[in-house]
């Protein structure tokens, strides 16, 4: 899709604090996100990845086609690790999403969360994920194997 | 006069165009514009009170509208 541009994996430090958001329409390097949040001041590292999966709602599903209004999904990432960030001190974030067309088993969403402690680490993964589903302009169309492809929405 | 309208996913497939030109008079109410959408072919896909964006940030129907926005009526967000 022309709007899904590549978009710069700039890892911006802010006052020591790693805060790095990207839409991409190419494969996940979740090595590469993971490492961007370790520090040596970092004793725990949460990863959340997000998978296609091969059902919903009792269908079969084969693949899903994400899209997203880029720069306002890239800016409101970069919000809701903003706001998380300023709320637990020495949080290292990086959250990167896949539009595209995607198979079962590829890696949609990615989130490494890196803290001293493995507390805030654990929280900040959900908290992101939680906060993505409800607010970033991102749409997914799954393809089901009997050929039938549907806009998936969670308000329905 | 007419204001550019981007339209995704679900909406850009029910009314056929990924970005549709809503006739009306700037600057206005975002509320006048969605009313506008109704009447077009496409238009009764919409919930009674979409998400609409103004220049990437959420915005209420009472939000006034002026020239150079970038307005973009967002279906429900399914990501993850």
């Amino acid at each position: 899709m022309a709007d899904a541009a590549i978009s710069a994996g700039i890892a911006p430090t802010v006052g020591g604090v790693v805060r790095h958001v990207a839409i991409v329409d190419r494969p996940i390097d979740v090595a590469r996100l993971s490492s961007l949040v370790e520090d040596d001041g970092v004793g725990a590292i949460s990863l959340f990845l997000g998978t296609v999966r091969n059902f919903h709602d009792g269908r079969d599903v084969a693949g899903i086609d994400y899209e997203a209004y880029q720069p306002m999904a890239e800016r409101e990432l970069r919000s809701i690790v903003r706001e998380i960030g300023d709320a637990t001190p020495g949080l290292r974030l990086a959250v990167e999403h896949r539009v595209g067309t995607l198979v079962v088993g590829d890696v949609s969403v990615a989130i490494a969360a890196g803290h001293a402690r493995r507390a805030p680490a654990l929280a900040a993964t959900q908290l992101v994920i939680e906060a993505l589903k409800q607010r970033v302009p991102i749409w997914k169309r799954e393809h089901y194997l009997d050929g039938e492809r549907r806009w998936v929405d969670p308000t329905a | 006069m007419s204001l550019p309208v981007l339209l995704f996913a679900s909406y850009a497939d029910a009314f056929g165009t990924r970005r549709v030109d809503v006739p009306v008079r700037l600057p206005c109410a975002v509320r006048e514009v969605i009313a506008m959408l109704r009447g077009l072919p496409g238009g009764s896909v919409l919930p009674p009170d979409p998400l609409v964006a103004v220049n990437h940030e959420f915005v209420r129907g009472e939000v006034t509208i002026v020239a150079g926005d970038e307005v973009a009526l967002i279906p429900p967000v399914a990501g993850g």
